[in-house]
Parts: C-alpha cells; sequence; structure tokens
C-alpha cells in the first residue's frame, strides 16, 4: 500500500512535470539568476517561522513527528515527501488550523519570536500574520470578486472604505490578477476560472499582508499554463513574504523553492523530516540515502 | 542548477503481474456482461420511467382537487367587503373576516418574532458547540417537531393564558412560534451543514473570529435554505388551528378558527364565509411559497 500511494503519486506528476518543464525553461533560468550562488544556509533576512521538535497527531494516531524546521524570511521553502507523511499537518500547525480539527502540536513553534501556541496568543491575531492557500481553490461563492479579496480585512475589522479600495487592488496587482477582473470586480467569485480562482485566494491571502503565506499543493488543481502563472507569482512574492510551499512536484520545487524540506515515512508509517537545505544542495548531493531515493523516484 | 532528477517509478509490488491474455480475459467478462444486460437494463429503465410519470398525476391528483373545490365553493364569497368588514352575529348575512385577517397577522407576527430569531441563534449554537448540549438540543427539537399542535395549545394555555388571566393574540402567537420553532432550528442548522468546511477554514486562516466565520460565511452561504426553512415552517404554522383554540379570545379572531367554526354552522351564509376564508387562507400559503422559492432562487443566482 505504501509503495503504491507513493508510486501513483510521483508517476502522476511525472507527466504534468514534463509538459510544465517544456513550456517553462526562461521561469527557471529567472530563478537561477535570482539566486545566488553560494547562499549560506541560514537564510539572508534571518528566520521567519521556526519549528522546534514538533509532533503532531490526531488522537492515537502521530501524524508527523520532531520536525525541526526552520523557514527563512522572504525565501521560498519547498515541503516535500510522499503522501501521508504530514505536510499538510505541518502547514496547518503553524497558523494553529488544528486548534479546530481535533490535532494536537507538541513542541514549540515560533513566529519571529512570538510562541505560536503561547498562553497569551491569540490564534486571530496570529493568523492574520499568516496566510493561506489551500490545495483546492475556495473563494467565498456568495461574494463578488472584490469583495473576496478585501474579506481578510474586513474579517480584522478594517473598515475605512478607501484604505479597504486601495488594499484590495493592490492585492490584485501583486496576485497578477489585476488586469484580467479590474472590469468585472462586482461579479461572483465563481464565474472565475480555477485557475483564477486560486489566484484570487492568493489575492485574499495576501490583502492582510501576511509575513508568512502557506501554500497547500495551490497547483494540484490546475493546468500547466495556470501552474507556470502560480509559479511566477510564488518566486515574485518570495523577497516580500515568506513562502511555505506543500508539493508533490519535484520539478516545481526545483524551480521555485531556495529551500527545500524533504519529509517521508518512518518505519511506523509516522512522518518525519530527514533533510533540510538549499534546493540545490538538497537535489544535487542529497546527505540522507532516502532523501535521494525519494527525489530521485526510487521510493523505499 | 541542479540536474533535475529523474522520476522513474518503481512499480514494483504496486500490482500483481497479470499478463496481457488476463487483461482480455477480464475485458471480455465486462464487454459481455455489459451487451447480454442491456435488455435488462433498459426495461428497468423504462418502467422506473414510466411509474415516475404515474405518480406525478397521483401525487397533483388531491392538490388539484382542494384547489378547485376551495376556489369553486370560496369564490363566491369573495370581495372587497368580505376582506375589509368585521363579522355580523350568527344568522345574520353580509359581514366580512376583517378581524380574523388582522387577528391571525397579528399572531403570525408574534409567531415570527419569537420563532425565527431564536431559531438562528439555536442553529447557530449546535453549528458552533457541538456536543452533548447540542445533540440533546437537537433531539428534543425532533421530538418537539413531532407533539401533536394541540398538546401545544394546551401548554400555552397553560403557560399563559391561565396565568394572566385573559386569552390574547400574544399567547396564541407564542404557540405557534413554540410550534414553528423545532422545524425552522433544523432546516436552518441543515442549510448551514451544506456550506462546506473549505470556505469555514478560509475565513477562519484570514483571521476571521469564528463567529465571524459563522455569520458572513456560513450562516450568508446557507441563506437561501434558511429563508426558505423558515418560510415553509411559516406557511405550516399559518394553517395550525389546534395551538389556537385555547388561546384565542373568539374564533372571528383567527383565520383558521373561523373556519372551524362557520363551517360547523347549520347556516348557509356561514358556511360560505368559511370557504371564502379558506380560499384566502390557501392563497395566503401559495404566496408564502412562492416568495420562498423567489427567494432562495434569486439568493443562488447571485452567487453564479
Ligand atoms: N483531521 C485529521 N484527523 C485524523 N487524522 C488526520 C487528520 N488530518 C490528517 N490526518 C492524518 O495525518 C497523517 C498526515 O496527513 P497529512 O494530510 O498531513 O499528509 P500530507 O503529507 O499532507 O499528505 P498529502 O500529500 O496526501 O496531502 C495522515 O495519516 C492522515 O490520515
Ligand atoms: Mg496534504
Amino acid at each position: 500500500m505504501k509503495q503504491n500511494d507513493a508510486a501513483t503519486d510521483t508517476g502522476a506528476n511525472h507527466e504534468t512535470d514534463q509538459q510544465t518543464l517544456f513550456g517553462d525553461r526562461s521561469g527557471q533560468l529567472a530563478k537561477e539568476s535570482r539566486v545566488p550562488a553560494g547562499k549560506p544556509d541560514a537564510g539572508a533576512h534571518g528566520t521567519a517561522v521556526t519549528l522546534d521538535d514538533v509532533s503532531i497527531s490526531f488522537g492515537d494516531h502521530v501524524a508527523v513527528r520532531n520536525v525541526t524546521l526552520q523557514l527563512p524570511a522572504r525565501e521560498v521553502t519547498a515541503l516535500v515527501g510522499p503522501s501521508g507523511c504530514g505536510k499538510t499537518s505541518v502547514l496547518r500547525a503553524i497558523n494553529r488550523l488544528h486548534d479546530h480539527t481535533g490535532g494536537v502540536v507538541r513542541g514549540t513553534i515560533r513566529l519571529g519570536s512570538l510562541d505560536v501556541y503561547g498562553t497569551d496568543v491569540q490564534p486571530e491575531v496570529l493568523r492574520s500574520r499568516i496566510g493561506m492557500v489551500f490545495q483546492k481553490p475556495n473563494p467565498f461563492p456568495t461574494m463578488s470578486i472584490f469583495d473576496n479579496v478585501i474579506s481578510g480585512l474586513r474579517f480584522n475589522g478594517v473598515r475605512n472604505k478607501r484604505l479597504l479600495r486601495e488594499m484590495g487592488i493592490a492585492a490584485l496587482h501583486n496576485a497578477a490578477l489585476w488586469d484580467i477582473v479590474k472590469d468585472r470586480l462586482h461579479q461572483p467569485a465563481l464565474r472565475l476560472s480555477g485557475g483564477q480562482q486560486q489566484r484570487l485566494c492568493i489575492a485574499r491571502a495576501l490583502a492582510i499582508e501576511p509575513e508568512v503565506l502557506l501554500m497547500d499543493e495551490p497547483c494540484s488543481a490546475l493546468d500547466p499554463v495556470a501552474t507556470a502563472k502560480i509559479e511566477d507569482l510564488i518566486r515574485h512574492l518570495s523577497g516580500e513574504v515568506t513562502i511555505a510551499l506543500v508539493t508533490h512536484n519535484m520539478f516545481q520545487a526545483a524551480r521555485v523553492s531556495d529551500n527545500v524540506a524533504v519529509f517521508l515515512l518512518g518505519e511506523d508509517r509516522v512522518g518525519e523530516l530527514v533533510e533540510v537545505g538549499p534546493t540545490d544542495r538538497v537535489f544535487d548531493t542529497p546527505s540522507d540515502a532516502r532523501t535521494k531515493a525519494y527525489v530521485t523516484g526510487h521510493v523505499g | 542548477m541542479s540536474k533535475l532528477p529523474s522520476m522513474q517509478v518503481a512499480l514494483d509490488g504496486a500490482m500483481p503481474d497479470m499478463g496481457l491474455a488476463e487483461v482480455a480475459r477480464r475485458r471480455l467478462v465486462v464487454r459481455d456482461s455489459a451487451r447480454r444486460s442491456i435488455g435488462r437494463r433498459r426495461t428497468a429503465g423504462r418502467a422506473m420511467q414510466v411509474i415516475c410519470l404515474l405518480a406525478v398525476p397521483i401525487a397533483l391528483a388531491p392538490l388539484v382537487a382542494l384547489a378547485i373545490a376551495t376556489v369553486s365553493k370560496g369564490a363566491g364569497a369573495l370581495s372587497i367587503g368580505f376582506l375589509a368588514h368585521a363579522p355580523t352575529p350568527e344568522g345574520v348575512p353580509g359581514g366580512g373576516i376583517s378581524t380574523a385577517i388582522v387577528g391571525s397577522g397579528e399572531i403570525i407576527a408574534y409567531a415570527i418574532a419569537l420563532a425565527v430569531p431564536l431559531g438562528l441563534f439555536i442553529a447557530l449554537f449546535l453549528f458552533e458547540r457541538p456536543g452533548p448540549i447540542a445533540s440533546a438540543i437537537r433531539f428534543s427539537a425532533d421530538v418537539m417537531s413531532g407533539v401533536p399542535s394541540i398538546i401545544i395549545g394546551i401548554f400555552a394555555y397553560a403557560v399563559y393564558v391561565e396565568r394572566f388571566h385573559h386569552f390574547s393574540d400574544v399567547a396564541a402567537g407564542f404557540a405557534l412560534g413554540v410550534l414553528m420553532l423545532p422545524i425552522m432550528v433544523r432546516a436552518n442548522e441543515e442549510a448551514m451543514r451544506t456550506v462546506s468546511v473549505d470556505l469555514w477554514e478560509a475565513g477562519i486562516s484570514l483571521g476571521a473570529r469564528r463567529s465571524r466565520v459563522a455569520r458572513s460565511v456560513v450562516l450568508r452561504g446557507a441563506l437561501p435554505g434558511v429563508v426558505t426553512g423558515n418560510l415553509l415552517a411559516l406557511a405550516r404554522g399559518v394553517g395550525e388551528t389546534a395551538p389556537l383554540l385555547f388561546t384565542v379570545a373568539s374564533p372571528t379572531f383567527a383565520m383558521t378558527l373561523l373556519i372551524f367554526n362557520d363551517a360547523t354552522q347549520p347556516y348557509p351564509d356561514a358556511q360560505q364565509t368559511a370557504w371564502g376564508t379558506a380560499l384566502v387562507l390557501l392563497a395566503l400559503v401559495l404566496i408564502l411559497s412562492v416568495i420562498a422559492r423567489t427567494v432562495a432562487w434569486t439568493l443562488n443566482r447571485k452567487t453564479r
């Protein structure tokens, strides 16, 4: 079963990868020129999010354990690994979404120097500093395109009409969506295509000016062209926002990320982090044999 | 840039190797079964269609018969005066049902004022705080909606009329509200459950408080269902007689009571009035249902 999962997953990606790859050489080059060679591990701008010995369990079932990981500020960190190894669980621990789904988080997670699970932390305030983009585009169907973008601001108590308008437009520009939607801001959000809806969700997350953006397989429901657009967007956004990107697509990880964290399932089917480091290094010379096996497609 | 990792997929152990012959044999089994059963499947489909087509008139016949009877017997009574004038004493011709219309209107207004907001708050509670208390409330709502309405009437009598020593529209509205409340609660909750968890999480992840998500995302998304459910519960309540028996001072102060009272009189005039009132009531219920449909449709259309 385990092998089956991993094999089908990577197998499926294999095909889409080839497609995107041929169409997206330029993007790859752009990324290459952006990342200076010999960049230090620590990240040029310090650390935005720190996970220290984090384990996440649902009832008796431990999903992932002993994750120690740093998200360098204003860089893209890709989280890769086979299905069920706890990537989503780790992501949702960072903005405390497990508070509502019965997941228990042990260990320490810090946003800057703030203890995310500290007793004096209000989860709502914390979440307003962290944006999240989900696997399936989920714009609010009852709201117009523009109301979707500014919904987060409204939820956080911003009432000033001019401010809402300015920040909403800025977010749409940031998500490279403005030219597409500028003439139909007041149409229902569901009239957009899937890829546009996903970018709308990114705009919605960006509107609250998050310091960290958590993206959980944001392209998995999208075709190669829409995927390429979102990848461009991710590259464009890094440098402003710290991004954690979960992906099953090694090529995508190679294209857009500065760092890679590789998760695998341990002997007892509990997820664990096996290797983390700069993307080039992890893909070229993985220090862990299991990583090497995974990134080259031979999953043990 | 690193050389891209090769993506050779190891299929070993993923599936037993069956060989092409085995695959071909299985294909044959499926195709063969498909071909041989097509006749049977087609007949079953046809039979189903016929049953459905027959069911439609059977279901519609009572409704149509009821509408025809009410219109043909009641239309004669209708006039502006019938709607605008107060009833005359028994046996005296003329007069209208204005007091009953106004009375019913008041009773319904009180029932709405009680049941609609309460129904929303309780449904929100059930949605927001799942647990033993919510289960208990849900269970009692289900029991309540099965309680015969006459018992709710006695209950309202005991709680209100006996205590304050007078009949009143407030007591009647209270009884109707109690009758409609459980239906509204369950309809609201069902409507709220149709809003997907994805949207709820989207709201939460943007830093919204739970209560805000419940209001702006869940309730807003459930609005078509909430409106429909509430209006249908209201339509049900409008036609109730039993809860009013013990709470309204005189049959001339509520339409359903007036129908009950006048239809059992030996005077043709009174019977005519009963039919006329029945027609007015039927029209009211129809209007409520149409409003329910229209509102739900408009709200749904706005999202597409
Ligand atoms: N709400 C939940 N309740 C119970 N178990 C859960 C819950 N969410 C996740 N799990 C379990 O935790 C483990 C890790 O799940 P998670 O979704 O984090 O994996 P993933 O790495 O994101 O997988 P995928 O690549 O398929 O998205 C799985 O075994 C899963 O069954
Ligand atoms: Mg996942």
